[in-house]
């Protein structure tokens, strides 16, 4: 079985986020960077998918050339292979990716069977990239998978509603974007995060093309800053919680 | 606290609440400190500085009697605290190159008191089985080693403050600016509000350059990354009894990297990666860090090698099939030019207290010891002589040179470490008006106090053959004794005795003290008597109040309201700050450490070649012992004083640094006629002077020893008062616990093979192979060791219990695990050499 994930580098998240000056950026200056929790559940969806049925995964993302960095991430994690399409430091937009990923899928000697991504980006979360993918390769598509099951050309997908679930069978090749909870994904151990490091990474320049969404600008949200306060510990402090609870009026 | 209860002012306030400011304000509650404000930007108990990512284990044993001390008192506050857990630590031998370093290490574990033995793979396979000892020579166990919880132990010193009504804590408050009026502290600005106080101490951990700056002084240090990962769970670990840490912690040395269990994950740390170092002002905010300021993504490129290296030293835990990195990052901590801690008054800035770049091995008793130099003057463990910020005054505080020197210093963290091993990066820094002359003699230069120094000259290696006959049993055939050393040296030695010999620049620190009070501070300063004619000059010894010593120098006077304290290199800034501190009424001090270059000419010829170019008479007649005088040497006026640190006729010779060239050419050209040669402080600070027994601040002379027991009390006690006149006196009368005496190796080779020579730090051992332990419980090792060519024999200056400090008294020294024979040559102060003074006094030439 043949499997692709593709995987975006974003930022780390978790702190208070800086934009750069001219506001179209994040400011990492001291930021880490990763890929998003929904991706780490394709890629290890792959993996364990590989682990039983064979085959092969081959990770895939565009950006630039210091994305390496995750395809790595992705090859400890048990990928086989990365694949870099370096976009350069522009933004690419999530039609001109689209595109950009279907050639590279298409101009690959791979036949893949099943094509993971991520429900929507951390940082740009267009919701696009994978749908429109499937749409240029012609394959169908289920999105916001938690729940899939494949047997014999053929997969089983579950989606969570309201008040329920939604079950696709979709034919393979398909292509499926999944959601943070499709699996647990497990941490690298430090020997396959070493042999990642020396793993071969296929890079490749796809043709830089317009977009028709660009970006304006970025606004941080206001946060509620509810600062916390110990007042007091050990029993003693009951009292004193009480006072606090009843200001509140929660009792 | 909020806004509204943030205090306007107070008597002391300490910045940073990691375990270095939490320890101080509960050391300085403890000796009566009343008004006590922490304040730091993060949160309590973990503020986000080093402290919250450090690996917390203890390795007690260094190279040093006071880092040895600091680390087993800063362990034994953590015990008391119960939150201390002696799990043991091992370090790893991968080559025979550091089997020999730990055979090293057992020889200081013994000399300073701690418990320590060499293991064989099989016998560190024992104490943790998860080690590859196919790939290891041996190990070292610190039995007494172990792990703490700093956070904890900061939480319990702040409680204990605040239980003496003595503390009160600002968290999430951020300095913001320091006043400071007339050259002294008074008033801290926060985002909380300003409080006043005369008494600061920065301990903020690698943001203290940025609170410094706010000051206008500088704290030479720099952010430094230190990678780490977590692995687990580990199977292994789970099976075993419950507990934070039931392995010892591994050091695998020849990799600069340990491995140290905690829970079930194993925790692999590295000091092999390149240097990463940041500004300061990189460091992000608290707001800003997903995890800690202190703690930015792991630099993954950086950590390759590691990982290979910790996949070889432990494969069986990192290759457990569930166990996978779940935490890794660049944790910061402060690197400082030279690996010690930046500790003391801050010169510049009176009331301004520095407590920065300190490991969490040794913060608690790095605390006590400052609270108590904040209280009472002066610490007990000698933290002054390398540890004090002013070291770096006048030359080590530029970016450039924390940054190079930082970065050389991080490969050194696990690296074996010569005594005598010369920093590479930002030389030459200082040099004086000598230098340009001297690398043309191919000077080997060495550095003290920024200055370069030669230590000897390759020109002179003809001198090795010409003295073969004497230093021929003087050589030093192991690599390790001979390293950073030359046998030129011996042969620039036994010149100097002979003929003459030009020793220069020193490197002096050297100050005027000005003004119509400068004689009574001088005399309240000064162990020897200041009341000295104009001219004249003293050697004297600066005591604490407990009569340790805090420094020695030479003191001239050069006009009835003004002295010339000159003193040793590296110890010119903190002489420079005891002095400025302790100044009172009309008393200025003029730094003139960089105006100055110092030539020393002395030997037999001196005399005759100084006489014949200079137009004031310069002969024994003329010149007293102990007199400056000024000379005029072929149009350069400078002052001569009659001195000498290794034995010699001769002088100590001051000239201004724009005419230093001139007055060495012409010393050199007219000394041809005399047969001088100029030499190395091989020579002037070893050689010369460990035949006469002189002694080195820093090494014999420390807070630890008083005068009495350095052999030093030929002042006796003077009647005007000075600080550590009643300890001294009372010394005098009492009978010394122990005393300096200088050793000779009597067999260097007493199994055959290889003869080898100590390089210092080495135990002394009675005929049973203890060591020697005096009635108050310090243990006797070599201060210095230091051949000498004249009598032909390899001396050691130690200190000895008094029943053992007797002429004759045959003892042993343990170098390397191997016992040498030695025996004392002379009890308390004199020389080996020439014991008479005769050539000194020139009564025998």
């Amino acid at each position: 079985m043949e499997i692709l994930t593709a995987i975006k580098r974003v930022p780390e998240t978790g702190a208070k986020v800086s934009l750069t000056d001219d506001k179209l950026d994040i400011d990492t200056t001291s930021l880490g960077f990763t890929f998003s929790p929904h991706e780490e559940c394709a890629v290890e969806e792959g993996v364990q998918l590989v682990e039983e049925h064979g085959g092969n995964v081959t990770v895939l993302t565009l950006g630039e050339e210091d994305a390496t960095e995750q395809l790595r991430s992705a090859i400890a994690m048990g990928a086989d292979d990365g694949m870099l399409l370096d976009g350069g430091d522009d933004e690419w937009g999530p039609a001109a990716t689209a595109t950009a990923v279907a050639e590279a899928v298409e101009a690959s000697d791979t036949d893949f069977d099943l094509l993971l991504f991520g429900n929507e980006s951390a940082d740009a979360a267009n919701h696009q990239v994978g749908v429109r993918v499937a749409e240029e390769l012609g394959l169908p598509c289920v999105t916001g998978i938690k729940d899939l099951d494949v047997g014999e050309g053929v997969a089983t997908a579950k989606r969570e509603i309201p008040g329920g679930s939604e079950v696709y069978e979709v034919d393979l090749p398909a292509v499926v974007t999944v959601k943070e909870g499709l699996n647990e994904p497990r941490y690298p151990s430090m020997r396959a995060k070493m042999q990642a490091r020396k793993a071969s990474v296929e890079q490749t320049e796809p043709e830089p093309r317009e977009d028709d969404l660009e970006l304006v600008e970025l606004e941080v949200p206001e946060t509620d800053d509810s600062p916390a306060e110990i007042i007091g510990e050990s029993p003693e402090a009951a009292e004193e919680v009480v006072d606090v609870l009843e200001e509140l009026e929660v009792v | 606290m909020s806004r509204t209860d943030f205090p306007s002012t107070t008597g002391t306030v300490v910045i940073g609440a990691g375990i270095v400011g939490s320890s101080l304000v509960g050391e300085l509650a403890e000796r009566g400190r009343e008004d006590i404000l922490l304040i730091d930007k993060g949160p309590l108990s973990d503020p986000g500085g080093s402290t919250g990512h450090a690996s917390n284990f203890i390795f007690p044993v260094e190279h040093s009697k006071d880092m040895t001390k600091i680390t087993s008192d800063s362990r034994d506050i953590y015990r008391e605290f119960g939150v201390f857990t002696n799990s043991g630590g091992i370090e790893l031998a991968r080559t025979e190159e550091r089997m020999e370093e730990l055979k090293r290490r057992v020889v200081s574990a013994k000399a300073f008191g701690e418990d320590a033995e060499l293991l064989t793979p099989e016998e560190v396979e024992e104490l943790v089985p998860y080690v590859n000892t196919d790939i290891i020579k041996g190990g070292f166990h610190s039995t007494d080693a172990g792990t703490c919880d700093p956070l904890r132990a900061g939480e319990l010193y702040r409680q204990q403050a605040e239980e003496k009504n003595a503390l009160r804590t600002a968290p999430n408050t951020e300095v913001t600016d320091l006043h400071v009026e007339d050259g002294e502290i008074t008033a801290v600005e926060t985002d909380k509000g300003t409080v006043e106080a005369d008494e600061v101490v920065i301990a903020a951990g690698l943001w203290s350059p940025k609170i410094a700056d706010m000051a206008g002084v500088d704290i030479p240090l720099t952010p430094a990354v230190h990678q780490m990962v977590s692995v687990g769970p580990v199977e292994r670990f789970e099976e075993g009894p419950e507990g934070e840490i039931n392995y010892p912690v591994v050091r695998d040395m020849d990799t600069q990297m340990y491995e140290r269990q905690h829970g079930n994950d194993i925790e692999v740390g590295s000091y092999e990666h390149r240097p990463i170092l940041w500004d300061v002002e990189d460091v992000p905010s608290i707001e800003e860090s997903p995890l800690s300021p202190t703690q930015p993504p792991l630099t993954e490129d950086a950590f390759e090698k590691s990982m290979e290296h910790a996949l070889e030293i432990i494969p069986d835990v990192l290759d457990d099939p569930d166990a996978g990195i779940r935490h890794s990052i660049d944790g910061l901590l402060s690197v400082t030019p030279d690996g010690h801690p930046l500790l003391g008054p801050i010169p510049e800035v009176d009331g301004l207290w520095s407590c920065a770049a300190i490991w969490i091995k040794e913060a608690p008793a790095i605390a006590r010891e400052v609270s108590k130099w904040m209280t009472k003057g002066h610490p007990d463990i000698d933290i002054v002589a390398h540890d004090h910020i002013a070291r770096f005054d006048e030359y080590g505080e530029t970016d450039e040179f924390v940054k190079s020197r930082a970065h050389e210093g991080f490969q050194k963290i696990y690296d074996i470490v010569h005594p005598r091993e010369q920093w590479q990066s930002t030389r030459p820094l200082r040099t004086s008006a000598f230098y340009n002359r001297q690398e043309d003699l191919d000077a080997e230069f060495f550095e003290a106090g920024g200055w370069e120094r030669p230590r000897w000259f390759e020109s002179n290696a003809d001198l090795v053959d010409k003295y073969e006959d004497q230093i021929e049993d003087l050589q030093r055939p192991n690599e390790w004794d001979s390293r950073w050393w030359s046998d030129i040296i011996l042969g620039e030695h036994l010149h100097l005795r002979n003929n003459a010999g030009m020793i220069g620049d020193t490197g002096f620190g050297i100050f005027d003290i000005i003004g119509s009070d400068a004689y009574e501070n001088m005399e309240r300063l000064c162990v020897a008597s200041m009341d000295i004619d104009v001219g004249d000059a003293a050697y004297t010894p600066i005591l604490a109040p407990n009569a340790g010593f805090v420094a020695d120098l030479t003191v001239a006077r050069l006009g009835k309201n003004h002295y010339r304290v000159i003193t040793g290199g590296a110890h010119a800034g903190q002489d420079r700050t005891w002095f400025g501190n302790h100044l009172e009424g009309d008393a200025e001090l003029i730094g003139r450490s960089s105006e100055l270059c110092t030539l020393g000419v002395w030997g037999p010829n001196a005399e005759a070649l100084m006489d014949s170019i200079s137009e004031e008479p310069m002969t024994a007649d003329s010149f007293d012992f102990a007199e400056m005088k000024e000379v005029t040497i072929n149009g350069v006026t400078a002052k001569a004083l009659r001195i000498s640190y290794v034995g010699e006729f001769g002088w100590e010779i001051y000239a201004p640094m724009d005419r230093g060239q001139r007055l060495w050419d012409t010393i050199y050209e007219a000394g041809q006629e005399h047969n001088i040669r100029p030499v190395g402080t091989g020579v002037y600070g070893e050689t010369g002077r460990m035949e006469k027994g002189y002694r080195l601040m820093g090494a014999e002379l420390e807070i630890d020893y008083n005068p009495a027991e350095a052999g030093l009390t030929f002042h006796g006690v003077k009647d005007a008062d000075f600080i550590g006149k009643d300890a001294y006196a009372e010394a005098i009368d009492e009978e010394n616990t122990a005393t300096l005496c200088t050793l000779s190796v009597t067999d260097h080779a007493p199994d055959g093979g290889e003869p080898r020579f100590m390089t210092g730090g080495e135990p002394i051992l009675d005929q049973d192979g203890e060591v020697l332990i005096d009635d108050e419980g310090r243990r006797s090792y070599v201060t210095s060791a230091g051949t000498g060519p004249s009598i032909g024999k390899h001396l050691l200056l130690s200190y000895l219990p008094q029943e053992y400090a007797e002429e004759g008294q045959e003892l042993q020294v343990e170098y390397f695990g191997q016992h040498y024979p030695v025996e004392v040559e002379v009890a308390g102060n004199g020389g080996v050499f020439d014991p008479e003074n005769d050539r000194l006094f020139r009564k025998e030439y």
